[in-house]
């Protein structure tokens, strides 16, 4: 694994037992001693910490100072309505490519004088240079390279940090806020990435095995890894780029519609204007042929990645895929994400998935799985 | 009790071979969440796919270890998979077979080599 980096948590990750694999090009733990499954579950009952350094931290700084210019410039890039996003508020976004598909997902914060983004790890280094191939006549495009990035989910997320972190406890699902700590100034979200009340924390890269180790000594918090993360957000029916959206995928089929916000749209005040806006506004107006959909399997089988859909127990051609499938630990049973044809898509509709040569029935259901417990 | 190279632990009761997985297979394969037993009575060929179980992580077959009769399947297994991390050599036996002939066990691994055979 020679050509892997590493986060400023590697050393840490090992001696709590972490097993390291290969993810987006570092060295992640994908679980702990605990194993996936009680992670999930105490994630869920309890906190879970997550090491999330390896995604991409940036800060647009408008050259003009008002960061409206920074919001307006961005705008450029995502369907999503930017210059409305309050001071400490963050929002989601996806970057879209010329044919509607999408390049990326995000978060953006408005911290008052500039915008802060949060990216995937696999897709970084693209996006920063699509930002600075863009951007940079308005804005200084700054990659943040000296900060790791924590996640704290679960019920008891709040409290554990509220004790090292005074302040959080009053924030609200997507406000963000620099708060003063022992472990220096904490870039501080309410947000993650599990369905669960959280948080995600930057902190300084000297700074961060010290808060880590701070956060784990709470009884409440323990280390989680890469698979209970894919089961926490799948439960939580969030996407997966790579997986469930990319560039063959447009928002409107990913059912992402809710984060392209009135403004952007035929009619908006500032209508369009984004990479592919013609194929996302057309699709907005007129539907699409295929959708993005939740799928709860009638057995215990899981349906996984790649599973091909069909309409019935014997039809030959297939109406759609599985994009992410795994068990479920809080809601006890499989559960996957995919894409069916627009007529299939109906919550209640059952679809065949074809496992191990086998046809077997599964129903098309609302996400997320299990109902998300965010601070609102 | 006798060994696979696929993990497999053999244990002759009466005249039927019991087949499960070994500890270590459990613990590399993770939580199991599902388990597909084959029909009693299912006449199998050595290294057949008699099983299928699928953990957190993913789906793998279990081979049927030799030639032989399947006469016995674990039915609880499909309603508690868990029970193949817990208790993977007692309790969450998969299947019992019968073979024509015991002997063939004799090629297989003891516990001191199937030790040494994963290291």
């Amino acid at each position: 694994m020679s050509d892997l980096k590493r986060t400023g948590l590697y050393a840490l990750h090992v001696e709590l037992g972490g097993k390291m694999v290969p993810f987006a090009g570092y060295e992640m733990p994908v679980q702990f001693p605990l194993g996936v499954m009680k992670e999930h579950i105490h994630c869920r009952t309890q906190a879970g910490l997550f090491d999330v350094s390896h995604m991409g931290q940036v800060i647009l700084r408008p050259r003009s100072g008002d960061v409206a210019d920074a919001a307006l410039a961005l705008e450029a890039l995502v369907p999503v309505a930017l210059l409305e996003l309050k001071e400490g508020r963050q929002r989601y976004a996806f970057f879209t490519d010329d044919q509607g598909g999408i390049l990326d997902d995000l978060m953006v914060a408005n911290r008052g004088d500039h915008l802060f983004l949060v990216v995937n790890a696999a897709c970084k280094e693209a996006d920063i240079a699509h930002l600075r191939a863009h951007l940079s006549e308005t804005c200084e495009i700054e990659e943040i390279t000296d900060r790791a990035l924590l996640a704290l989910q679960g019920p008891a997320a709040e409290t554990a940090l509220e004790a090292l972190a005074p302040g959080v406890a009053a924030m609200k699902f997507m406000d963000v806020a620099v708060i003063a700590s022992d472990f220096g100034d904490l870039w501080v979200s309410r947000s993650g990435y599990t369905g669960e009340d959280g948080y995600e924390v930057s902190v300084t890269g000297g700074q961060a095995v010290a808060f880590a180790r701070a956060l784990l000594a709470d009884a409440a918090v323990e280390p989680i890894g890469l698979g209970a993360r894919d089961s926490l957000r799948l439960e939580a029916g969030l996407c997966l780029y790579g997986n469930d959206i990319d560039q063959t995928t447009s928002p409107v089929e990913a059912a992402l519609t809710w984060g392209i916000q009135k403004a952007r749209r035929a009619g908006g005040a500032r209508a369009g204007g984004f990479p592919g806006a013609d194929r996302i506004l057309g699709e907005l107006e007129n539907g699409t042929t295929r959708l993005r959909i939740g799928l709860r399997p009638d057995g215990r089988a899981p349906m996984r990645e790649g599973t091909e859909l069909f309409a019935d127990a014997s039809s030959a051609d297939p109406i759609g895929k599985v994009t992410s499938g795994a068990f479920g630990p809080t809601i006890e049973g499989p559960m996957s994400m995919g894409y069916v044809t627009t007529a299939h898509a109906a919550e209640g509709t059952t679809v065949f998935g074809e496992v191990r040569g086998k046809r077997l029935p599964a129903t098309i259901t609302a996400m997320p799985f299990r109902p998300s417990t965010y601070k609102r | 009790m006798k060994y696979t190279e696929e993990h497999e632990w053999l244990r002759v009761e009466d005249d039927v071979v019991v087949v499960g997985i070994t500890e270590h297979a459990s613990t590399q394969l993770g939580d199991v969440v599902f388990v597909e037993l084959p029909e009693e009575g299912t006449t199998v060929s050595k290294d057949d796919e008699v099983v299928v179980i699928e953990s957190v992580k993913a789906a793998s077959d279990i081979l049927a270890p030799l030639d032989g009769e399947i006469v016995e399947v674990n039915t609880p297994l499909t309603d508690n998979p868990g029970l193949v991390n817990e208790d993977p050599t007692g309790d969450a036996w998969f299947f019992k077979m019968k073979v024509e002939d015991l002997s063939v066990l004799d090629e297989l691994m003891d516990e001191a080599a199937y030790n040494t055979f994963i290291g």
